[in-house]
């Protein structure tokens, strides 16, 4: 299977099912790992960043139970192709970018994702749709197990799993939580939450994690520390806000329903109406006009169209993604039409046969 | 040259001079040069906060010739200098967590709030890095009792380390030598 064969494919993760999938798009999480006989990707010189790379695939690849997976080279794969695992949120920026061998094994249907030679030399990922993040650790914590008969992990007694940065030392873990909070946005409140969620020791990221802005209104909440609180702790402690933050977004959009429910239908209506008939758009407007949209159909503004539709939209509308739907590398203003064209399109179809979105 | 994001020609070669004298050397096209240069901070932000957590913690502890010296210091193992992981954030090897320990410590209480892994232990571990484990343990112990002048426990501990790396450690002594005694490495 090659990049190309993905991008005919809708992730698993964005389909919208699962609990709470109006707010709570995707639930994840991931532990960093290393092996004991090598040292940290820092001081690895090229033959050590190939072997790691070589070993731990091919490993990977043995693990049966782990059914079939594919094996991508990040170092040997195109610009576009690297861009694009990043848009999918199978690899991060930075395994893309890094230098020297780097790879990333995954399954077909996109739900767990290992990345080799990234910060640390295994960065497992699990992702879910909607609020499942008990079953996103039963998954990891099962494929870590089978990855841990075949290779040796540098462990400590005192710290536990040993990681390139201190920040990550003990579980390895982070438990990531990606939430859709307009109502917070427009009715000012989401910095407010956020000052109170690090109070509690949690981090907010933006879409694509670390600095990254917080595009259409996505925010990650996870957790800060790894050390010192056991696996399911941690998991609690993020799982436990959720809630919250869930009632305080539904307690905004009613709000805004209740306060000026005209205002509201004209702001979705106009961006639903920009995105089906603009003859080109950026990448960030599209973000901000889909987030309304998105919205809307949660609050019953709009009514023809599928949230998994949208969901596909946010990421599929994405430079590298526009490129390989298209076939062709495009530059910016060139990306700007086939986007608004793609948009055009895919707000169409939706809207006759009420699903475009299956496979 | 091939831009090192998109594969379109690269126009822009852009130098960056960070603070710890490495040269990090980027070769863009226009348009993703513009991207780059218009997003200041492209570095993992808990990377730039654990740099200037350890500035300031350091900056309490320490006289500047303490830091110094301590800058000089560097893993047997990986070769990585503390100076060079106070700049970066990153470490190089798992003997470093042993090597920096007393250095690392408030920093890690610091991010935490605590010292000690108390979640899942990796069920495969081969002997080897058990034994290596247990050795460390035991040394600890040892120093501890030790200090609490309790000789008798301290001989008995030290006969457990040397019936351990007869057995089955091939190289037992590396570690043992670092962190507590000889400071001066030329």
């Amino acid at each position: 299977m090659t990049v190309d064969a993905l991008s005919n494919q809708i992730s698993q993760w964005l389909r919208g099912e699962g609990p709470e999938s109006d707010i709570v798009i995707s639930s994840r999480i991931r532990l960093a790992r290393n092996i004991a006989e090598f040292p940290f990707i820092r001081k690895c010189n090229d033959i050590d960043r190939a072997n790691i790379e070589s070993t731990v695939s091919r490993k990977l690849l043995s693990i049966e139970t782990l059914g079939k997976l594919q094996h991508f080279n990040v170092a040997q794969l195109s610009g576009v192709d690297r861009q694009f695992l990043v848009e999918r949120q199978l690899i991060s920026r930075e395994l893309s970018e890094n230098m020297g061998a780097r790879a990333v094994v995954l399954d077909p249907t996109e739900r767990f994702s290992v990345m080799i030679n990234e910060e640390d030399h295994l960065r497992i990922q699990v992702m879910r749709s909607g609020l499942d993040l008990n079953a996103a650790w039963d998954q990891i914590d099962s494929i870590d197990d089978r990855i841990d008969e075949k290779i040796c992990y540098a462990f400590h007694e005192q710290y536990g799993y040993l990681t390139a940065c201190p920040t990550n030392v003990g579980t390895g873990m982070r438990v990531s939580v990606m939430m859709h909070l307009p109502a917070l946005v427009l009715t000012n409140q989401i910095d407010k939450v956020f000052r109170s969620l690090q109070k509690i020791n949690l981090a907010v990221r933006g879409l694509y994690g670390e600095g990254s802005q917080a595009m259409g209104d996505f925010y990650q909440v996870s957790n800060q520390i790894t050390l010192g609180k056991s696996e399911l702790e941690l998991i609690k402690q993020v799982s436990d806000v959720i809630p919250v933050l869930i009632s305080y977004e539904r307690k905004a959009r009613s709000f805004l329903l209740e306060e000026n429910r005209e205002d509201l239908q004209d702001q979705v209506d106009k961006a639903l109406d920009t995105l089906q008939h603009t003859a080109q758009i950026s990448s960030e407007e599209t973000m901000y006009l889909l987030s309304k949209v998105r919205m809307g159909i949660n609050m019953g503004l709009v009514n023809r169209i599928e949230i998994p539709t949208i969901n596909k939209l946010f990421i599929h509308t994405q430079p590298a993604h526009l490129q390989k739907l298209r076939g062709s590398e495009m530059d910016t203003a060139q990306r700007n039409v086939a986007r608004a064209n793609y948009l055009q399109n895919q707000l169409d179809s939706s809207s006759d046969t009420g699903d475009a979105s299956k496979n | 040259m091939k831009c090192q994001k998109c594969d379109k020609q690269a126009a822009f070669h852009i130098t960056d001079l960070t603070d710890d004298e490495t040269v990090l050397s980027v070769h863009l096209c226009p348009s993703c040069a513009k991207e780059f240069l218009e997003s200041d901070s492209q570095e993992p932000q808990e990377a730039t906060a654990i740099v200037s957590m350890l500035s300031k913690q350091l900056k309490i502890g320490q006289t500047a010739d303490q830091l110094a010296e301590l800058d000089q210091k560097a893993c047997p193992v990986c070769g990585i200098t503390f100076f060079e992981f106070r700049k970066i954030g990153r470490l190089g090897c798992p003997n470093d967590y042993t090597h920096f320990g007393s250095e690392l410590d408030p920093l890690i209480v610091n991010i935490h709030g605590e010292t000690r892994h108390t979640g899942k232990i990796p069920k495969h571990s081969p002997v080897a890095s058990e034994v290596q484990t247990l050795l460390i343990k035991l040394r600890r112990e040892m120093n501890d009792a030790a200090i609490n002048e309790d000789y008798e426990l301290a001989s008995k501990i030290r006969d457990e380390i040397r019936r351990l790396e007869k057995g089955e450690s091939p190289a037992p002594a590396t570690s043992e030598n670092e962190g507590e005694g000889q400071e001066d490495t030329e």
